[in-house]
């Protein structure tokens, strides 16, 4: 077995996984701040619906 | 619902993946490229995933500027962010690949070219988006953005039919039959985990947008007040 061909195609497998790990994390994390922001903003509504 | 199904389709999708790594191992080499050869089960199902999904997100940009809901719009910028991550993948094992068997890590060939094309396209698709705050006005201009980069579609898939194009590489396996029956299988759930991952992936982003949506709106409340 040559070793290069094993080395890139363990290259090209965990690029791979990289692009899709760092897609679904920056997923996460904008889900995230839609939610914070989501709720800051019904908490503002409310307040101001209260008033 | 809507969770549970991301949740399902992302769990069956990643237990597949690994049933399909296991088998990819045990595989043989190829005759010419040795183990080298096992990227092709990652790098055409990318690249057919993604067409998948930018078919779909043609159909959802129609079906905005027919209807003016703004489900397809939210269907259509999913689908795109998804199939791009896909491309970038398809692109990314496409030239480690090059540059195993070719010494290079890109050529020039038509193959290479119209998929970069179609990368950057989409790219502008998703950075054209954020620049127009009016959600009306932004649906329609990505909408009509999104059918006119559907065109470099066609020509991707042109350039891997064509007979007489220059190119290193090797002509469409799964048509010419060249591809051994024994990988087939492989390369058959390949295309079926890339589909589940990115399905999942696209219901995620598409809760996304109804939040977006929804603080649009909230903003606009408070604004007008």
């Amino acid at each position: 077995m040559d070793e290069t061909n094993v080395k890139f195609l363990f290259m090209g497998y965990t690029a791979a996984w990289i692009i899709v790990m760092i897609f679904v994390i920056m997923l996460v994390r904008r889900g995230q701040k839609l939610s914070a922001e989501l709720k800051r903003l019904r908490a503002l509504v409310e307040n101001r619906d209260q008033n | 619902m809507r969770d549970k199904i991301i949740l399902t389709l992302g769990v069956l999708g990643t237990l597949l993946m690994a049933w399909n790594l296991n088998t990819i191992s045990h595989l043989p080499n190829d005759a010419l490229q040795g183990y080298i050869f096992r990227i092709i089960f990652i790098h055409v199902p990318a690249a057919i995933t993604a067409q998948v999904f930018y078919t779909v997100a043609l159909g959802c940009c129609i079906m905005f500027l027919l209807r003016k809901n703004f489900f397809w719009d939210s269907l259509a910028v999913a689908s795109i962010e998804v199939g791009t991550m896909l491309v970038l993948v398809n692109l990314v094992t496409g030239s480690i690949w090059g540059r195993n068997q070719w010494g290079v890590w890109w050529a020039w060939d038509l193959r290479m070219t119209s998929q970069l094309m179609c990368f950057l396209l989409y790219l502008g698709y998703l950075l054209l988006r954020p620049a127009i705050a009016e959600p009306t006005q932004r649906a329609t201009m990505s909408s009509i953005v999104g059918i006119f980069a559907y065109a470099d579609i066609p020509l991707v898939d042109m350039a891997i039919r064509m007979p007489g194009v220059r190119t290193q590489h090797p002509q469409p396996v799964l048509e010419t039959g060249t591809l051994a029956p024994i990988y087939r299988g492989p390369f058959g759930v390949g295309i079926i985990v890339l589909l589940l991952i990115g399905t999942a992936l696209i219901l995620l982003r598409l809760n996304q947008e109804h939040a977006k949506r929804e603080i649009d709106s909230l903003r606009r409340q408070l604004h007008a007040a």
